[in-house]
């Protein structure tokens, strides 16, 4: 457990970095750290491992006041990642996730080892132990970045914006990777990001700071979407937030249609009407795109499959939250929201409509349930 | 050219002499400048005092030192001695720039992640700050280990060994061909340890070149 009391930090030009900070953060939790630039999120992290003194306030790691720990000791008990991961040029990468247990005394040739395995663990591949870090990608690094964190087996993990200099489809598979850790881990993780959407999607409390380092709110990611505690955090958390809401509702009770599908030999004999579309698919039942009449003209044109279809929206995983099924539908060029089994078949479609019928739904039985007791003590009164 | 191969034993002798009075200096130059500028480096008016010093020592005219020596230290004029002394003050002069600034040129990043995963100050030091260091460090240690080889000859003027002493002989005799071989091993001389120091610098920092794996990794596959 990670406690702040009454912390803040106040540099000597009297600029205010973090503001009587109390927090009080769970063993094994994922706490994410969200604001706008220079809120003292970093700075809050970076005091846990003492790597930023606070000008007055209590941190306790587990019971302890830091202040009283050898800050080395500490911060050897505590995995740390940054942006660019940070990692030690000089050294390959197998030398660079063996690095906090040879600071703890383990001989080199135990901690390569064990460091192979952690490389294995954070799903890259032991090939690349004998490279340096410049020879791997960005995405590449940060996993090394993981795992090197991971290493010494610490039981609290600081992740200061780690994905952030990685592009979007890479970002999204270390978040994914992250969470999957995590599940095995369950390591108590700090992580810092100025992203909402990677906040809401990995942590399961935010803490949302804001203006002048003061906490603003804290609480599951639910909650800061459904009721942002300030209008400062209503507006960080933005416009989209209603949407971003749906990622916590199942979209389990949401009907799958038989979808039309045509493999690429197919389409040439298709006869589709005006505004028909039908999915093309390879012969694992895996979408490449729609064509409507325009795009069978095409095909029997001779042009090849890419140039004749749109291109396919998102696609909705089977047993996904409503997110997920209504992008489906919205993003899709036919209107039509396909669904996916895990081996990426096409399994069916979703309907946008009836996905925001089923969120009225939910909704309705939620108030239900909410309001139920009142009912119950108004019938109480009239007996 | 034909002097120089008819009395190669001469030129090697002085070559050794030459070498002697120039790389002690680089070495004592070393051992002080590297503790000294890693210790200098985060104190910033201790460094601007440092540097201001190395400065005005670095302007000190050769010659001027080469004879004032002897009579500062105590020792007699003709010993080489006074010329490792004033060497090592220009070298230590250069160097103790140079490391702060090689320190420098290491990336904030990785210096605050090795402290985040508890590396002591002095570990950090020697095991992440010093090796980053080396491709600046040693692109300064070329340029000290030259003047070096170059100055050593001015010593010659006084009396005291070296290749230098070709130069004198010749013009004493006025005899060019001596003095062409002074100016050939000379050169040569500088070329060979920059070369050398290059080729080592490379060795030592194989990260920094693409599709290179550690020597170590290599010996073990």
């Amino acid at each position: 457990m990670i406690t702040f009391e009454q912390v803040n930090k106040t540099y000597p030009d009297n600029t205010t970095a973090v503001d009587s900070l109390d927090l009080v953060i769970e063993p094994h939790s994922f706490t994410v750290f969200v604001g706008p630039s220079g809120c003292g999120k970093t700075t809050s992290m970076r005091m846990i491992n003492r790597m930023i003194t606070p000008t007055s306030g209590v941190i306790t790691v587990d019971g302890r006041n830091i202040a009283d720990t050898d800050a080395v000791k500490l911060r050897r008990g505590i995995g740390y990642v940054i942006q660019s991961a940070g990692l030690l040029p000089h050294r390959t990468v197998v030398d660079n996730v063996a690095t906090v247990p040879v600071l703890n005394g383990q001989s080199r040739r135990a901690a390569r080892k064990a460091a192979l395995e952690v490389l294995e663990r954070v799903g890259l591949d032991p090939a690349l132990a004998a490279r340096y870090p410049a020879q791997l990608s960005g995405g590449q690094q940060q996993r090394v970045g993981v795992a090197r964190a991971l290493a010494a087996d610490p039981p609290i993990l600081l992740m200061d914006e780690p994905f952030s200099a990685v592009d979007p489809v890479v970002r999204e598979d270390l978040q994914t990777e992250m969470l999957r850790l995590q599940d095995e881990l369950k390591k108590t993780i700090v992580f810092v990001t100025h992203d909402i959407d990677e906040a809401v999607r990995l942590g399961d409390h935010i803490a949302v700071f804001g203006p002048h380092g003061r906490l603003q709110q804290y609480d599951t990611p639910e909650t800061v979407l459904a009721a942002p505690a300030t209008p400062f955090v209503a507006s960080f958390v933005g416009r989209d937030r209603g949407y971003r809401g749906l990622s916590f509702r199942s979209a389990q009770s949401v009907t799958l249609h038989p979808i039309e599908t045509a493999t690429e030999d197919e389409v040439r004999g298709l006869r589709l009407s005006q505004g028909q579309w039908v999915l093309v698919v390879d012969s694992q039942r895996r979408p490449l795109g729609w064509v409507d009449p325009t795009g069978v003209e095409k095909v029997r044109a001779g042009l090849s499959t890419d140039e004749s279809t749109a291109a396919g929206g998102s696609l909705f995983l089977e047993g996904g939250d409503l997110r997920q099924a209504l992008d489906s539908a919205i993003s899709s060029p036919s209107g039509i929201g396909v669904a996916v089994d895990a081996s990426g078949a096409a399994v069916g479609s979703v309907d946008g409509a009836e996905i925001l019928e089923n969120l009225a739904a939910q909704r309705k039985a939620e108030d239900e349930e909410r309001n139920r007791h009142h009912f119950i003590a108004a019938q109480d009164d009239e007996q | 050219m034909t002097w120089l191969f008819d009395n190669f034993d001469v030129v090697l002798g002085y070559t050794k002499t030459h070498l002697y009075l120039s790389l002690v200096p680089l070495l004592i130059g070393l051992l002080i400048a590297v503790p000294v500028g890693t210790l200098i480096r985060n104190r910033r008016w201790i460094r601007r005092i440092t540097l201001t010093v190395a400065s005005i020592a670095f302007t000190l005219p050769s010659l001027a030192l080469f004879v004032t020596i002897p009579a500062v230290v105590g020792l007699p004029v003709l010993d080489p001695l006074n010329v490792v002394i004033a060497l090592t003050v220009y070298s230590t002069a250069l160097l103790i720039r140079a490391v702060p600034e090689a320190l420098d040129s290491v990336p904030f990043a990785v210096v605050d992640s090795a402290e985040a995963m508890g590396f002591s100050s002095l570990r950090r030091a020697v095991t992440v700050e010093l090796p980053l260091a080396l491709p600046v460090l040693i692109a300064n240690i070329r340029v000290v280990t030259v003047t070096n080889i170059s100055l050593v000859s001015v010593g010659s003027v006084i009396g005291i060994g070296g290749l230098g002493q070709l130069f004198t002989q010749g013009y004493q005799r006025d005899y060019p061909d001596q003095i062409f071989a002074g100016i050939i091993s000379i050169v040569f001389l500088a070329l060979i340890f920059d070369a050398a120091l290059y080729l080592l610098g490379r060795r030592l920092t194989p990260w920094t070149r693409p599709n290179s794996t550690s020597p170590t990794k290599k010996a073990r596959a």
